[in-house]
């Protein structure tokens, strides 16, 4: 037990020093790299309460891709320039209230949800899910998500399906005179359509139309 | 007390596995090198020790003594920081690998998605070293890497729903049981194809090197690095291979267990059969590299997005539909 609990104060002082780093390192890329940190500690302290597959999910889709994303992001714009000309210029910048309005509203939420657990304990208690021992936590994950929530799951499905059309919908734009390769054109081209002998004067060349 | 002779058995039991990983991570980069020259029809290194065997060794050498050069408007603890990553996430990835029944390190109920999870964090030292390095090259390599290691993680996560479609556990053992009568390489062989070029894509191996390709981006994500830690991020590399070659002998073909269920073969222990697997694999690797021209950088993003993911996604459901029909689901 000694081990049990010197293991999750580890995990969980990495994952609230780096969230704290994520807010107040200055390079933006570093609040990135601590924010990963911070992704993998819970992780593995998802893991330490027996959910492994959440903790692997969690690995696999925050750490693998999303952050990934979030890295291209920050190091192809120049989010840090951006970030200090908010925070240092003379004139008072309209993000930080929003932000702070945006943080109240979350933390209002979160207690909500908290407490709604707190006051009803049966909710967690699913009829399918009576022995956890028996079963791995992947299979009684399958049968709850699969039989009592399947249509909440579905709807979750649609709704990111939605998010990314709509993505791809709002940054497509068609350009004009943008060059493409046609795959199919280069394998097929041949010989007799690619060569051509001439006969050419000397001091004339050849024009090439292409 | 006790804690002191676990923590010593543990180490005992690591030690056994990360040294001859990486004992033959040296000995396939010689294979690597031989057999990109034999189909060259060149000798390759035959020089050092019989068959050039220690020509590995004597390149770690080099490498060891040569010196550390740190670029001035690099980002110093990150630089540091990208080759330790890639090697260490290659080598904890072994953990979790089965040798036979019960000769495995940690027999977890989640190991393919640990070992999922653990390859997409092998982008990480990429981009990491690609970033701190402070330098046009580097940058565009690292990217090229992560877009690339990304899309095909994708296409490799939907081929192991289809194994795992069959097993109906996440468990590794319980996959290389499951294949006890047939290996799965015979219903799912088109799978076995998309997974093998995946890989190749997922650990930038020919043709699929555009992270490093030479002819436009010096060395890519390695081009500021020098002496030791390039030779990690070198290791790394070629544990990650070895890998994928486990990985992929233990998804479609049987990992440790033996070909044919008969008297002579059942004696031969499994890790021999898993390695047997793993080199047949790793040659395939190597014949690839010397035959096949490098990809164009669009060429490989359709070939992961375009024709990949819609494929084994239409597999995946083939094979449901299949199983379920037939009632050959799993059962828990």
């Amino acid at each position: 037990m000694i081990a049990h609990s010197v293991f999750f104060y580890f995990f969980s002082f990495i994952a609230v020093i780096s969230a704290i780093m994520v807010t107040a390192s200055k390079n933006t890329v570093h609040s990135v790299f601590f924010l990963i940190l911070d992704f993998i500690s819970i992780s593995c302290l998802f893991i330490m309460i027996g959910a492994e597959f959440l903790g692997m999910i969690m690995l696999i889709v925050y750490v693998g891709a999303v952050a990934v994303l979030f890295l291209f992001v920050v190091m192809m714009l120049n989010v840090a320039q951006q970030k200090n000309q908010w925070f240092l210029s003379k004139t008072s910048s309209k993000h930080i209230p929003i932000g702070i309005i945006i943080s109240v509203v979350i933390f209002f939420e979160l207690i909500i949800v908290i407490g709604g657990w707190k006051y009803k304990p049966e909710f967690l208690n699913s009829n399918n899910v009576n022995n956890i021992n028996e079963i791995t936590n992947t299979h009684s994950l399958g049968q709850i998500l699969y039989t009592d929530y399947i249509h909440i799951f579905q709807i979750s499905g649609m709704i990111l399906l939605i998010a990314m059309i709509g993505a791809i919908v709002l940054t497509f734009r068609r350009r004009e005179g943008v060059k493409t390769q046609s795959y199919l054109k280069q394998i097929s081209r041949e010989r007799s359509e690619g060569v051509e002998l001439l006969n050419i004067d000397s001091q004339k060349g050849v024009k090439i139309d292409d | 007390m006790d804690y002191i002779s676990l923590i010593f058995e543990e180490t005992y039991k690591i030690l056994f596995l990360i040294v001859p990983v990486l004992v033959s991570v040296a000995m396939i980069v010689w294979l690597d090198r031989r057999v990109w020259a034999f189909v060259q029809k060149r000798q390759g290194p035959n020089v050092v020790g019989p068959f050039g065997l220690l020509q590995s060794l004597a390149d770690a050498l080099k490498y060891i003594f040569k010196e550390i050069i740190i670029p001035a408007s690099s980002n110093k603890i990150i630089f540091i920081l990208a080759p330790i990553i890639t090697m260490t996430l290659a080598l904890v990835a072994w953990a979790v690998i089965p040798f036979s029944e019960s000769q495995v390190i940690a027999n977890i109920n989640v190991g393919i998605l640990y070992i999922f999870a653990v390859s997409s964090l092998g982008v990480y030292g990429i981009i990491m070293g690609g970033w701190a390095s402070n330098s046009k090259y580097p940058f565009l390599g690292s990217i090229r890497s992560a877009a690339q290691m990304v899309s095909y993680e994708v296409s490799i996560g939907i081929i192991i729903i289809n194994v795992l479609l069959c097993v109906g556990s996440l468990n590794l053992n319980d996959i290389v049981l499951a294949q006890q009568n047939l290996w799965f390489i015979i219903p799912l062989f088109p799978m076995f194809v998309i997974f093998f070029i995946s890989a190749l894509a997922e650990t930038n191996r020919p043709p699929f090197d555009l992270p490093e390709a030479e002819a436009e981006l010096v060395a890519g994500y390695q081009t500021e690095y020098s002496g030791m830690m390039y030779a990690m991020f070198w290791l790394g590399e070629y544990a990650n291979i070895l890998l994928m070659c486990a990985l992929g002998s233990i998804l479609f073909l049987g990992g440790w267990l033996s070909p044919i269920d008969l008297y002579p073969f059942n004696l031969i222990p499994g890790a021999i059969w898993l390695i047997f697997k793993i080199l047949f694999l790793f040659i395939l690797f190597a014949l690839v590299k010397a035959v096949v021209p490098r990809y164009r950088y669009d060429q490989l993003m359709r070939l992961g997005w375009k024709i990949f993911l819609p494929l084994s996604l239409t597999y995946v459901v083939l094979t449901a539909s299949y199983l379920f029909y037939f009632n050959l689901l799993p059962k828990i």
